[in-house]
């Protein structure tokens, strides 16, 4: 049960995943710097939150050239799950792993605050412990954190069940008020609020026991509980 | 080869909205005495110097770099490219 935690220069959510990771889940995760490559006997992959080279030129589009994206793809193919959370996520946009764009949010500013999802699909590797349409109170912390994509695209999402949370009201402006998609296969996720600072009573105000199903949903999918 | 000055310009497609385009319109622009003004749209240049035999070929190769690498995303930016004897 190997989760690699991929670190990239301007990460920094990669030590609240580890924590989240190890110190309440028990997984046996381990960090894995950008220019290396991952592991074969790898379980899981996550790519953290962060400002990776300082969202220069586009959040995330320098980082999707790293060496070890090369691997994260392979691992994508192989049906692997992977995991991208805030920057994590515009990385695996820009990187092809998933549809889509992640533009600037319509105020303009950087967005610190508690939102709500709506699970849309509960088949993914992070969600299958979730009841449909269940709801996460869950933090946001992003400036490029509005998803877009076009209509014909919208189209094949809804159609192929790749939306997998929606805010419960609009938030950022994003397409159809989304906050997290898979790719067809289902085994890669992105989302723009942070499980990771939501799964601990201690740093959650409303509950934390719904974000904490996004963690154990993997463990599940590891054949880790029941 | 000689060089070349290429800008690239990034900018939204029409249809993506650019809220700082519009509030530059809105709550600067129009609100001073510049009511002829209908559009502001706000876009990245970034500015390339490269050595290439010629104007074609240097626009060529910026074409090239900015499809491959995502200098822009093709679902919402566009790029126009100007190449300028350096």
């Amino acid at each position: 049960m190997k989760v690699g935690v991929v670190v990239f220069p301007g990460s920094n959510c990669d030590r609240d995943m580890y924590h989240v990771l190890t110190d309440v889940f028990n997984f046996d995760a381990q960090y894995y710097w950008h220019e290396k490559s991952l592991p074969k006997n790898i379980d899981a992959v996550i790519l953290p939150g962060g400002f990776s080279y300082g969202d220069r030129l586009r959040a995330g589009v320098i980082a999707a050239h790293s060496p070890i994206i090369k691997d994260v793809q392979k691992m994508a193919e192989k049906g692997i799950p992977i995991l991208g959370v805030c920057n994590g996520f515009q990385i695996l946009v820009e990187s092809g792993l998933l549809p889509g764009v992640l533009l600037k949010n319509e105020s303009l500013n950087f967005m610190c605050k508690w939102t709500n999802l709506i699970v849309e699909n509960n088949k993914t590797p992070f969600t299958n412990q979730f009841k449909l349409h269940a709801k996460i109170p869950i933090p946001i912390a992003n400036g490029e954190g509005r998803y877009f994509v076009d209509d014909d695209t919208l189209k094949q999402l809804k159609k192929k069940n790749q939306i997998v949370f929606r805010y419960t009201q609009v938030v950022n402006g994003s397409s159809n008020r989304i906050a997290g998609v898979c790719n067809e296969e289902g085994n890669v996720v992105g989302m723009m609020p942070h499980p990771e600072r939501a799964v601990e009573s201690e740093i959650n105000p409303v509950d934390n026991k719904p974000s904490s199903l996004i963690f154990e949903s993997l463990l599940v999918k590891m054949g880790v509980t029941n | 080869m000689a060089t070349f000055n290429v800008h690239v310009t990034i900018e939204n497609k029409p249809g993506i909205s650019d809220p700082e385009g519009d509030t530059i319109l809105n709550d600067l622009v129009l609100k001073g005495a510049h009511k002829t003004v209908s559009k502001i749209k706000t876009a990245k240049m970034l500015k390339f110097t490269i050595k290439e035999k010629d104007k074609k070929a240097a626009r060529s190769k910026i074409q090239k770099i900015c499809d491959e690498l995502r200098i822009y995303n093709p679902m919402v930016s566009t790029v126009t490219i100007d190449v300028f004897n350096a």
